[in-house]
């Protein structure tokens, strides 16, 4: 089979909540967003699905590209940066302080 | 306006160096051409005229007390996903409105230290998730070629103005094609290092462990200067490799004779759009004439690769947008509560593309569904990997398409965001293994759009796509070619 | 009424005391006003990277070893997914699957009785902003986001709120000792999460946890747990409510914990490897290395103060229990003070103070150079005890210099001996009661009368000068 039809072949049968998971990720949808996404998620799932025909068994998870260990930094301190451009780029500020709403604990 | 803007990097350091132009009258030059022509195509979202001419008159002040370094006095843009201190970094969303970037990406600041005058900001997908700037907040981009068909994307921007000469080179950035395919789409130079060879310290980060920074330029020769100037190792970047740059002025010859060139059988079958199959294989009988042999390499997980990606990418977009908040920067949208706050900043702000992507990443990493996909996903990367590095013990650089299509019309793939991502199935798999790879113009369809040859090398290989890059251009006339709507007449 | 077996674990935040930050170099540190301690990186601005402060690697290893732990030679961080205003990225970097130290444990000692309480594992990650709730909003200080903190877990395996608090007392010695955290309750350097849960004593499995976040004082830890655990006991003996896994809080003002309101209750933190950071892999030599640069630890310098300085064992134990103490100690002792002296004063007089306070000796405005002073001051009897107790209370009020405040007071003692003869015969003639016992080999008579020469001088002769003459007047 070709390269690119083995590319667009797929079958719809995956299952995820759009809603739920876009209030996992702090989003929240219309109906007609939700709806839509859920129909073209699901799509892009079921393309995805094709990575199980490979056997990956003793491969590796490939987490970085590149093999570096041990970066590191010196624990000396640097200028920090100006409180005046953090509060100016802060939307809403109290007494020096980021302002939010009332944190609930 | 003279003919300045029209120039190459390397035509501009002789005329800066022999005193025939200065980079006062090069910025003014550039910028009248923008002025003029950015209009119809949309390239800039900010320009910083002001400081660019401050910049410039530095630039030629240093010229004249004995500095003559590559890159002094030329005016670069930077994709508005790079930080630049005083400036907006709007990364094309309506999201981050209103935020002013207290410090400067260490490539611009490398940029800047040699002189160069930054002066815009390039146009853009929103947050860098798109093949075509389509799903840029701020202002659509068209391809300088037919301004119906779309520049390419994510940094579409930074492709057309270099293609329409209204930028003499641009930054932008590549995670899984975003630099190499709006460069085949407009026509002109595009390279993406080896992951870990360019700091992404200062770049707002889509994908950590596939972004790099890399050069849009009108010649392969430019795209040396530039990447020298910008890469090497950054202690504010864990990720950035403590290895030697090398001289890549060096790799500029015009002999390939022995030269191993790989062909990606795998990429050349049904799906592939015949003018852009007949482009590059033509490319490939250039080589073959000039003395190079051609190899042919299997790359047979690469068809994975797409499916990989989306789910690798989109897992660690997920939580590096998560930031995007309205707490401490922002448009925020205020909300009742803390939560209220956030969700409705982040609806208000985000683009469908971008939410779409945080909803996928966000789901491949949830509980229960991490193994399945993420790891899955790392696990088949390892194995494209394993493909290349099999390959390049065959032959120096791969050549093949870059992307399957010419540019496409506005319009034609916004609705079928699947079909969107397919076009990025040649130039995803070096993002997934870390390699380098760049395109350049190698021909043009029937309808006269310009098509991109992808050449890819190993890891540090960048030498090696210069090399070859810069004999197949020399022996070829398709850099020259600049579309018909040009500002030259002025 | 039932007996229910009791079980406590506790997960500890401790902040490591390196001069900056984990992936930054803002300088870490409690006190500086709002929002200035900050860069792009820890305030998650957008394009910002983390990179690792060595010395928190360090310093982890340090406490690990410490507190017997293995070390794990190729571990990573991970990202802990989370939304949050204190979050600056909404992500926290940590620790997941491959911590920095497993296992460990340390002894504690509760009436008596020692144990030995056992841990689970110790990783590294970053301390979140500080949140200030007003009428209308709160408000959000980052300085002391990014901050390095070790997360110390323990087994499920305390049974009582003495067994907690004495693991508490016992850990923060520990690592005050290893030089890694300055164990600043007041300045949130120690803060836990106590999970409790009860079950019949023949129950194959826990109870149901509760857990109890953000505890920061000892006091508090154990009003906490007796509350916490009365409310599981009559919720499982009566009904009156079902216990259900859940975050609680305790508010000290109404003496019990509260249920947390959170919408949602099971995070799904979707864990996952940082891609900005590279992994850690360590050598047994570099552990090897940090292993012979560990600080001498209470048992150890408990033993020293005895050998070196002669100190009975009951007071090298009680000065040694606090490394700031013993500290404090050793510095009155290297000034030139007498070291019984030295451990006399301490152990009563500045103890007691410390105790009164907010438990640190480093909040004294009394210094070891004070303490040496007056002691040395009484040694030469310059001043006598009385005077020294008033100088003393100035000191800790105010600071100042022992000799000028003992002027200033009036308080010098009386050391010439014409003038200190006036009151002793005046002590005899005033006294033939005492005379004749002390004659008669009544030694207390002794005291009575140098009381009385007290008294005449105002408290200001030199009792020894005044014992000498009136024995020289009397023995004849």
């Amino acid at each position: 089979m070709g390269f690119i039809s083995a590319l667009l072949m797929t079958d719809q049968n995956e299952s995820m909540d759009v809603r739920y998971v876009a209030n996992l990720a702090r989003l929240n949808l219309t109906e007609a967003e939700a709806d839509q996404f859920q129909g073209q998620l699901v799509q892009i799932l079921d393309y995805v699905k094709q990575l199980d025909e490979l056997d990956v068994e003793g491969v590796e998870p490939m987490a970085h590209a590149i093999r570096v260990e041990n970066v590191y930094r010196e624990d000396v301190v640097v200028p920090s940066m100006d409180h005046d451009d953090f509060i100016a780029n802060a939307p809403a500020s109290i007494n020096n302080l980021v302002r939010v709403p009332n944190i609930i604990e | 306006m003279s003919a300045l803007h029209t120039k190459t990097i390397s035509e501009l350091s002789s005329l800066l160096a022999a005193g025939e132009a200065s980079s006062v009258e090069l910025t003014a030059d550039v910028i009248a051409a923008i002025d003029a022509g950015d209009a119809r195509i949309g390239s800039y979202v900010e320009m910083n005229k002001k400081q660019a001419l401050i910049s410039a008159t530095a630039a030629d002040a240093r010229r004249a007390a004995g500095e003559n370094l590559p890159l002094l006095g030329i005016p670069i843009g930077a994709k508005d996903l790079l930080n630049v201190k005083g400036q907006g970094n709007r990364c094309a969303s309506k999201l981050l409105d209103g935020y002013t970037s207290p410090y400067t990406a260490t490539s611009v600041a490398r940029l800047e230290e040699q002189g160069a005058v930054i002066l815009g900001r390039m146009n853009m997908d929103e947050f860098a998730m798109g093949g075509s700037n389509e799903n840029s907040a701020i202002q659509p981009c068209r391809n300088p070629w037919d301004t119906t068909r779309v520049p390419g994307g994510s940094s579409g921007g930074s492709a057309a103005a270099v293609a329409a000469d209204l930028a003499v080179a641009t930054l932008g950035s590549d995670t899984g094609g975003s630099i190499r395919q709006p460069a085949a789409f407009c026509g002109c130079v595009g390279l993406k290092p080896t992951y870990g060879m360019v700091s992404r310290f200062g770049l707002t980060a889509f994908a950590s462990s596939l972004d790099q920074i890399g050069p849009l330029t009108k010649t392969v020769a430019d795209t040396a200067t530039v990447l020298q100037a910008i890469s090497g190792h950054d202690p504010k970047d864990s990720t950035s490799l403590k290895v030697d740059v090398p001289d890549y002025s060096q790799a500029l010859k015009t002999d390939v004779k022995g030269m191993r060139i790989g062909v990606p059988t795998d990429y050349f079958s049904e799906g592939l759009d015949a003018d852009v199959e007949t482009a590059v294989r033509a490319a490939l009988a250039t080589y073959e004439s000039m003395g190079a042999e051609l190899v042919d390499v299997s790359l047979p997980h690469s068809k994975y690769a797409i499916a990989a990606y989306y789910v690798i990418a989109t897992a660690e977009a997920s939580a590096n947008l998560a930031r995007f908040d309205g707490v401490r920067y922002g448009a925020r949208v205020d909300g009742d509560n803390p939560v209220g706050l956030v969700k409705g900043t982040r609806a208000a702000g985000f683009g469908p593309e971008v939410k779409r992507r945080i909803i996928l990443g966000t789901y491949v990493l949830s509980s229960g569904y991490y193994d399945a996909y993420y790891i899955k996903a790392q696990k088949v990367r390892g194995l494209i990997r394993k493909d290349f590095d099999e390959a390049f013990e065959k032959c120096d650089v791969i050549a093949g398409p870059c992307t399957p299509t010419p540019a496409f019309p506005i319009g034609e793939k916004s609705d079928d965001p699947l079909q969107m991502y397919l076009g990025d199935m040649y130039t995803v798999p070096a993002n997934l293994a870390g390699i380098c790879g760049m395109s350049l113009p190698c021909g043009f369809s029937s309808g006269g759009m310009p098509i991109g040859l992808q050449l890819m090398g190993p890891s540090f290989g960048e030498s090696a796509l210069l090399h070859a890059g810069h004999a197949f251009e020399q022996a070829t006339e398709f850099h020259r070619a600049r579309p018909a709507t040009s500002t030259e007449a002025s | 009424m039932t007996d229910f077996v009791v079980t406590i674990g506790l997960e500890t935040h401790v902040q490591l005391n390196t001069k900056t930050k984990i992936w930054c170099g803002c300088a870490n540190g409690y006190g500086a006003e709002p929002n200035t301690q900050i860069c792009p990186v820890c305030v998650g601005y957008p394009g910002t990277l983390p990179v690792l402060n060595r010395e928190a690697i360090q310093k982890s290893i340090q406490a690990g070893l410490l507190l017997g732990c293995k070390i794990n030679l190729r571990n990573k961080h991970d990202r802990k997914s989370y939304y949050y205003p204190d979050m600056p990225k909404n992500y926290q970097i940590t620790q997941f699957d491959e911590p920095i130290c497993i296992g460990g444990g340390l002894d504690i000692e509760v009436d008596g009785e020692k144990r030995f309480v056992e841990l689970t594992r110790i990783h590294l990650e970053e301390d979140v902003g500080k949140s200030t709730h007003f009428d209308a909003c709160s408000g959000v200080d980052y300085n002391r986001a990014g901050t390095p903190l070790m997360e110390i877990v323990t087994e499920p395996c305390m049974h009582t709120p003495d067994e907690v608090v004495a693991y508490l007392s016992s850990l923060k010695q520990i690592l005050q000792y290893g030089g890694v955290s300055e164990c600043n309750l007041e300045e949130g350097n120690i803060r836990c999460d106590l999970n409790v849960s009860l079950a019949l004593p023949d129950a194959k499995e826990l109870g149901c946890k509760v857990e109890i976040k953000n505890m920061n004082t000892f006091r508090g830890i154990h009003r906490a747990l007796i509350a916490e655990i009365a409310r599981q006991k009559k919720a499982l003996e009566t009904g009156c409510e079902v216990l259900v896994q859940e975050t609680r809080r305790w508010d000290d003002d109404l003496g019990r914990t509260e249920s947390m309101r959170s919408k949602e209750d099971a995070h799904d933190y979707r864990y996952f490897p940082d891609p900005d950071l590279m992994p850690i892999v360590l050598t047994e030599e570099e552990v090897d290395a940090i292993r012979a640069t560990l600080p001498e630890l209470p048992e150890a310098r408990k033993a020293r103060l005895q050998s070196e300085l002669d100190l009975p064992e009951y007071d090298a134990e009680v000065l040694v229990a606090d490394k700031a103490v013993a500290d404090f100690f050793e510095a009155t002792v290297a000034e030139g003070a007498d070291a019984k002296q030295a451990s006399n004063w301490i152990m009563t007089e500045v103890l007691r103070v410390v105790s009164e306070g907010d438990g640190e000796i480093t909040s004294l405005k009394l210094t070891p150079t004070h303490l040496a002073t007056l002691i040395k001051m009484i040694k030469d009897g310059a001043i006598n005890r009385s005077g020294a107790k008033e100088i003393f209370a100035e000191l800790l009020e105010n600071g100042g210099e022992p000799s000028a405040i003992a002027k200033a007071k009036g308080l010098e003692a009386v050391q010439d001996t014409g003038e200190i003869e006036g009151f002793v015969d005046q002590a005899i003639a005033e006294n033939p009661q005492s005379v004749e016992s002390y004659k008669a080999g009544k030694e207390n008579a002794m005291q009575h009368l140098v009381g009385q020469v007290m008294r005449f001088s105002r408290g200001k002769a030199n009792p020894q000068i005044a014992i000498e003459l009136l024995k020289s007047k009397l023995d004849a």
